[in-house]
């Protein structure tokens, strides 16, 4: 197995760590999956995280200005590692004005992702920073619980509005209910409800957009008002409203009635795919 | 507002009690301000809304927001009381977020049916409308401190800003907080009694943050500390322009606001000398 990756471009590091930080926000563990083409990063819907199930991608070749990579066998080109996000995050703050950052797969005692950065000092010398972050190699009978989820055929489908006031009102919710509804229609209303004994409170967002119906869906004889709704855990959606520091390019809310939300997001080239389930 | 007009006029008739605001912030302020204790009483008659907040007779709380200060004010009958979960008041009241983003404005429509209904809320910010129904309860007696100026003895206004510093620095270690107001020197002093030591402020009453000053006879009480507590975080929170005004007789003191704006009333019961 090998692994060694580098990045130079200013903007390409930036866009990597901001990915990296919402990362962390996302999944305090996290698996990164490394493909000849592609990065992943994956949380896979266990009851360890409530059957919250993450799945992060982004295409090599528009970060890294090298790229080398041979997985665990010839057929299996991959390779997956196991670590804790933070850990990559905070190893990339250092990287923040950096000339150069390097990415290596080591073995020092145990298998390490090692991040080397060389930043220029003032008097124009470099100095490098070097961070080692333990890495646990997933054996290849694992791998299957590790695949890109099978999105079901949606209820309804419609964009999200600002996620500054859906994080706003989430976080307000919150101190008032454990759990909350999250309903939309195909026009374009999509609606926060919790409830308890002492209150009820509901945020309507109106004139959202709906993507158009990919025909023979079964959204094609649905009722335009009628709302699609699942009832979740709160800190599960107030956790990956947080970890979406910067508006998306695209955001997408997908709802099966009762079953699960799933939200397909897309920051710069960056994709960004996360599910909820229904709280049973 | 276009969102929160659509509530014709006729429905107004079905309320006891309609408010309207433009700007919820000032209101969530003020009742933050006086958020100590969980529950609050709510009083509104044709003249504004008092909400009551009180500990175990020893400390109360009470803001007065006139009805002039709201854009629309109806209550159809004498007076209308109900009790109501003031922390969940405020978690609806900021639904929005509890620090303002400068340039949104959040608005707010409160109606209340009468006895035995919910208190709804209905805010707007920036297109978006979340509406809350809160649960009332029975209301509770509180303390009546209908405060009759022939009883005052000496009082003093004061601007918050002098009075916010002096507090925040108070010596916690001590039991009591002393205020004295005399006609001669010192006029105005705040002491403590601490494990340090004592420690006495002085307000001359020449002084600039002295608005005005009237005393005729020397007055000496003492306060419980730990009561204190939730006024000083009230004079914290309350916007630059309020005045205090203390008035020893009862030991009660007022934040009131320079320009047109709710008031705020605390009590604290004053201990045995």
């Amino acid at each position: 197995m090998k692994f060694r990756a580098k990045i130079v471009d200013g903007a390409c590091l930036n866009h990597f760590t901001r990915v990296s930080n919402m990362i962390a926000k996302l999944a305090k563990t996290s698996t990164l999956r490394i493909s000849p083409d592609k990065l992943n990063f994956i949380l896979s819907d266990k009851l360890a995280n409530g059957g919250v199930s993450m799945w992060c991608e982004l295409d090599q070749k528009n970060f890294f200005s090298e790229f080398q990579m041979e997985g665990v066998s010839a057929e299996n080109n991959e390779i997956y590692l196991e670590l804790t996000s933070e850990n990559l995050s905070r190893a990339l703050k250092t990287a923040q004005n950096a000339r150069a950052l390097k990415i290596k797969l080591t073995n020092k005692h145990f298998p390490c992702l090692t991040i080397s950065v060389e930043l220029l000092s003032v008097s124009s010398s470099s100095r490098i920073v070097t961070h080692d972050i333990p890495v646990k190699v997933i054996p290849r009978k694992l791998w299957k619980d590790l695949q890109e989820p099978v999105v079901p055929d949606p209820d309804v489908s419609i964009y999200l509005p600002v996620l500054k006031t859906m994080k706003s009102v989430v976080e307000k919710m919150k101190n008032i209910s454990n759990h909350l509804i999250i309903e939309a229609n195909l026009s374009g209303a999509l609606n926060l409800k919790i409830e308890t004994e002492l209150v009820c409170v509901t945020t309507h967002f109106k004139d959202l957009a709906n993507p158009p119906l990919v025909s023979e869906s079964t959204s094609q004889d649905r009722n335009p008002e009628q709302m699609a709704e699942v009832h979740i855990d709160i800190r599960k959606l107030l956790q990956f409203l947080a970890g979406q520091q910067v508006n998306p390019t695209r955001a997408l809310c997908n709802i099966v009635n009762n079953k699960m939300v799933h939200f397909d997001l897309l920051h710069e080239d960056v994709s960004l795919q996360y599910f909820i389930p229904a709280l049973s | 507002m276009p969102l929160l007009t659509q509530h014709i006029q006729d429905e107004n008739d079905q309320y006891s009690l309609v408010a309207s605001l433009d700007n919820v912030r000032n209101l969530y302020t003020i009742l933050k301000a006086i958020h100590f204790r969980d529950h609050a009483a709510c009083f509104a008659t044709k003249n504004g809304i008092k909400v009551t907040v009180e500990n175990a007779k020893c400390v109360q709380a009470n803001a007065f927001i006139q009805a002039g200060i709201f854009q629309e004010f109806t209550v159809q009958e004498e007076s209308v009381t109900f009790r109501i979960n003031l922390t969940v008041l405020l978690d609806c009241l900021s639904i929005f977020g509890s620090s303002p983003t400068p340039g949104t404005l959040t608005a707010l429509r409160m109606c209340y049916q009468g006895y035995g209904y919910p208190l709804m809320l209905f805010l707007e910010e920036g297109g978006v409308v979340t509406v809350c129904k809160i649960n009332t309860q029975e209301p509770e007696e509180t303390l009546d401190f209908d405060f009759c100026s022939t009883n005052v003895i000496n009082k003093i206004i004061l601007q918050s800003e002098g009075l916010r510093e002096a507090f925040s620095e108070l010596d916690m270690t001590s039991d009591v907080l002393q205020i004295t107001m005399s006609p001669d020197k010192p006029y105005f002093r705040l002491s403590t009694f601490g494990n340090a030591g004592s420690s006495h402020l002085d307000y001359p009453k020449d002084s600039d943050l002295v608005e005005a000053f009237h005393c005729n006879q020397t007055q000496v009480n003492r306060y419980k500390i730990s009561l204190l507590k939730p006024s000083t975080k009230a004079l914290v929170l309350s916007c630059k322009d309020f005045w205090l005004l203390l008035l020893t007789g009862f030991g009660q003191f007022y934040l009131k606001p320079a320009f047109n704006g709710p008031l705020m009333q605390w009590w604290v019961n004053l201990l045995n000398k």
